[in-house]
């Protein structure tokens, strides 16, 4: 049994210390809001915030995290209240399928945190999710709005 | 999770799966927590339409949500005839075995090929308007006056002083007999529908709540993943599992289909750790020896087959060609494509001796029923589907082989619920690809750069011949043509020309085709728009004004449209070209114009496009305008990277680092301009697709000169000089 930091609680898991974090997540702690995409830390679908930092967690094992704070986008919303980003997701309708959008809101709240005013260039360096949907523009338009909100 | 309790028909329609995940099926429902317990004896009104005592107002919809908005524009569209609150609207997929136990009383549940909205309008728009007379009916003879002098508006029926809920009389009106014929709305005096009104499956989205086929469990379910033969079409030799059996979590090993292993484990982590350890012997035979360059070869023989499949037809273009002053001729190519879903092929699957039961994403839920009772061996009867929503389809998910292999894999573990979950590695490695083609276009222009006749051979592969081969006309593929068509209203071809032969080579490769987002319209666009570029240019003419020479109407209206908007022909920025593109595909008329700049370094910089739709009616504006969006990434994507090819009889691209995709950093900002003539339905989930890599080639070849014909372009060396 080794234990996780994950949104506020330390929560119990039996995976073996290789595992990525990504299927500790959503296989022993059911957190199922964080996506499998590639498995090879390129599509960003499966990104969480690892002390405060956008980290894909395909690509981490589950051992390299153990003493870490794990943020997902289950705990983004507080009281029910969604975060600036998710409401400006909502507002301007930016979710297609939906299937890369939790690493999409994940991404860009550490985005806004680490720099409230991000110009386009910085989006293109942070945001480098794929969405096969391609709601690229919306997403764009939704981080320029939670910025100004 | 999220319990979302389940309430009368609805109960009947999920209860398997709400029972037994102990989950919702992902509707948002905002007002669940009230009236549950009468709410268990709530009767439909008719198949579409379910009113609570609450007033809350239940859509049904039978085709599926993968991102494309159908179900929001079909609620809408219900909403609008019966003349509901829309704030009270929530909605509910039926099961495809409901459908057949129905008589099929929800048509069809196929989504693909834009058909999700234009084909069912009528009979959805019918099933809200029947109920609302219905309801009306029950408050007229509560109040025993004229249905005819009652009123209705918002979900409140009125007469003179008096007013009742929907949610009052819902209970009485499901008691009568519904109305033989209804009159459906003037699309003019729509109020919900045709506006740009917020999708319905949005918040559960961005909370990571919104349950998937990969995010599904039940209790006691265990995971199991698949390796298929690498070269598609092989079979299964062998396997050696003694190291993976001993893998922590293993649960059993087994062959399927005789052409894959499967490794099932309590989790996907295990049984993927435990599959890698497997080793496998394949019967490939002589498919193992197959090369893109043995594909190519094929397809380029075909360019000058005699043999031929002619889809289009008028005058005598060889003739005219040969006569003609100026003879101009180029031939192109489009690869193969991978659809690359954001999530992964998965399904769930349950069987026991006198039931299976499946829960997955799919374009099709019939389909995926006949899946189902194929390899289950139970009757369709015994056999049902849960819907869930879509991590994207773009036509991958209209086929059910990931279904047939979960189904076959619980069967080997009657009563243990298997989740099934390929690697994005098998994914990527067993589709039905985009298909391979090439073609070969000749025109003729006389004196004065009239375009007098023309030819387009296309050689290549068949989806038909690979998919459907029973649908097949004499042999024939008639989806080869599509936006070459002749006529009809899904896919013609828009160009009047006194002398064309448009036909085509089958070449089929092993490698399975299949039906990807835009299907035969994308590379048909490539050829034809890219070619009366080369055409103009050879005449000394300019592209818009040379087309609009031949262009019917409806087809010149929309390009015209997007020339308007974007500027066409005023001054562009120091270095900045426009490419343009039209078609009609999936029943609308779309035009394209590409701003671009391409540096002397041979960097291509696409800094902004400009979209004309006529979709007939407009049902949802803002979505319509993701939708156009959207295509350019998925367009672009194609045009810039997309490539799949073949080595040993194997697909070489294995993940997104070797099959690359179109990243924000590249998208272009996309202007949407909605020409709509309200005198047809239209799709819009496809065919804008089609304008993208067109118009953006048109402007690279204006940019540098050079004429790209050869995708994607990220084989091609922009770079002045090269
Ligand atoms: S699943 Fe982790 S980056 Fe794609
Ligand atoms: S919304 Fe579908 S992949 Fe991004």
């Amino acid at each position: 049994m080794a234990v996780l930091n994950v949104n506020g609680k330390a929560l119990d898991h039996n995976a073996e210390p290789d595992t990525p974090l990504l299927w500790v997540l959503r296989e022993q702690l059911g957190l199922t809001g964080t996506k499998y995409g590639c498995g090879i830390s390129q599509c960003g679908s499966c990104t969480v915030h690892v002390d405060g930092v956008a980290t894909r967690s395909c690509g981490v094992p589950v051992s390299a995290v153990a003493d870490k704070k794990i943020v997902t986008v289950e705990a983004l919303a507080a009281n029910g209240t969604l975060n600036k980003i998710q409401q400006a997701w909502v507002a301007l309708d930016v979710p297609q399928c939906g299937y890369c959008q939790s690493g999409m809101v994940m991404a860009a709240t550490a985005l806004l945190a680490a720099n409230p005013k991000p110009t386009d260039a910085d989006i293109d360096a942070a945001m480098t999710n794929i969405c096969r949907c391609g709601t690229y523009q919306q997403v764009r338009e939704a981080i320029h709005a939670a910025a100004k909100a | 999770m999220t319990i979302h309790t389940s309430l009368g028909r609805r109960n009947f329609l999920v209860s398997s799966a709400a029972v037994a995940g102990g989950f919702s099926l992902g509707f948002h429902v905002p007002f669940l927590d009230d009236g549950e317990a009468n709410a268990q004896a709530v009767k439909e009104l008719n198949a579409w339409v379910v009113i609570h005592p609450d007033d809350k107002v239940v859509i049904r919809i039978a085709r599926s949500e993968m991102g494309q908005g159908t179900l929001t524009g079909l609620c809408q569209l219900v909403a609008e005839e019966l003349e509901c609150d829309w704030n009270k609207v929530t909605w509910e997929y039926p099961t495809p075995g409901e459908n057949l136990a129905r008589n099929r009383v929800w048509k069809n549940f196929s989504t693909g090929g834009s058909r999700g909205i234009r084909e069912s309008n009528q009979y959805v728009r019918e099933g809200g308007a029947m109920a609302r007379e219905m309801l009306i009916a029950a408050a007229a003879s509560q109040w025993k006056v004229p249905a005819a002098e009652c009123s209705v508006a918002n979900g409140v029926i009125t007469h003179k002083d008096k007013k009742l809920t929907y949610g009052a009389v819902a209970a009485a009106a499901a008691q009568l007999e519904p109305p033989k014929e209804v009159k459906l709305k003037d699309p003019k005096d729509w109020k919900i529908a045709g506006k740009p009104l917020k999708r319905l499956d949005t918040v559960d989205k961005v909370t990571g709540k919104q349950i998937y086929g990969m995010d599904y469990t039940m209790p006691g379910m265990l995971v199991a993943t698949v390796r298929a033969c690498p070269v598609i079409g092989g079979k299964l030799k062998s396997f050696d599992a003694a190291k993976a059996e001993k893998m922590p979590g293993v649960k059993k090993i087994l062959a399927i289909d005789g052409n894959a292993v499967v490794v099932v484990a309590d989790t996907y982590w295990h049984a993927q750790s435990a599959l890698a350890a497997v080793t496998s012997e394949w019967d490939v035979g002589e498919l193992g020896k197959v090369q893109q360059a043995t594909i190519n070869a094929s397809l380029k023989e075909g360019l000058d087959a005699t043999e031929a499949f002619v889809g289009n037809k008028a005058g005598d273009a060889k003739a005219a060609i040969a006569g003609a002053a100026k003879k101009v001729e180029a031939t192109y190519n489009f690869p193969y494509q991978h659809h690359v879903t954001m999530e992964p092929m998965n399904a769930t699957a349950r069987y026991t001796a006198d039931k299976c039961e499946v829960w997955c994403g799919t374009q099709n839920g019939e389909a995926a029923l006949a899946a189902a009772s194929e390899a289950s061996g139970l009757p369709v009867g015994k056999c049902d589907v849960y819907k869930l929503l879509l991590g994207g389809g773009f036509g991958r998910r209209g086929r059910s082989d990931y279904v047939r292999q979960a189904v076959l894999v619980a069967k080997e573990m009657p009563g243990t619920p298997i989740k099934l979950i390929w690697s994005r590695e098998e994914d990527m490695t067993h589709c039905q690809y985009h298909p391979i083609t090439m073609a070969k276009l000749t025109g003729g222009l006389d004196a004065q750069g009239n375009l007098v006749g023309l030819q387009i051979r296309i050689s290549g592969q068949s989806i038909l011949a690979s998919l459907l081969p029973q649908n097949l006309q004499n042999g024939m593929d008639p989806v080869v043509f599509q936006g070459l068509m002749q006529s009809g209203v899904e896919a013609a071809y828009g160009y009047e020309l006194p002398n064309l032969l448009v036909d085509h080579a089958m070449r089929n490769p092993h490698i399975t085709a299949g039906f990807w987002r835009g299907v035969n319209v994308n590379q048909n666009a490539v050829y034809m728009e890219c070619f009366m570029d080369e055409l103009a240019a050879a005449a000394g003419q300019d592209p818009l004004a040379f087309r609009l020479k031949y262009l019917k109407p409806k087809w010149a209206a929309v390009l015209k449209a997007a020339c308007d908007k974007a500027g066409y022909g005023k001054p562009l920025p120091e270095g900045h070209f426009h490419g343009i593109s039209q078609v009609m595909g999936y029943g609308s008329y779309v035009a394209g114009v590409a701003e671009v700049s391409v540096s002397p370094d041979g960097t291509l910089k696409i800094h902004k496009i400009t979209a004309a739709t006529n979709p007939g009616h407009v049902v949802n504006p803002a979505q319509i305008e993701r939708q156009v969006a959207g295509s350019f990434v998925y367009g672009l994507s194609a045009a810039l990277y997309g490539e799949i090819t073949v080595k040993d009889g194997v697909v070489e691209q294995t993940n997104f680092d070797s099959y690359n995709v179109m990243r924000i950093d590249e998208m272009p900002q996309v202007e949407t301009v909605l020409v709509p003539t309200h005198d047809f339905w239209g799709g819009v989930g496809e065919p804008t697709i089609a304008v993208a890599a067109p118009a953006v080639l048109n402007a690279i070849a204006k940019a540098t000169g050079k004429r790209v014909r050869n995708l994607p372009l990220m084989n091609q060396d922009l770079k002045k000089g090269a």
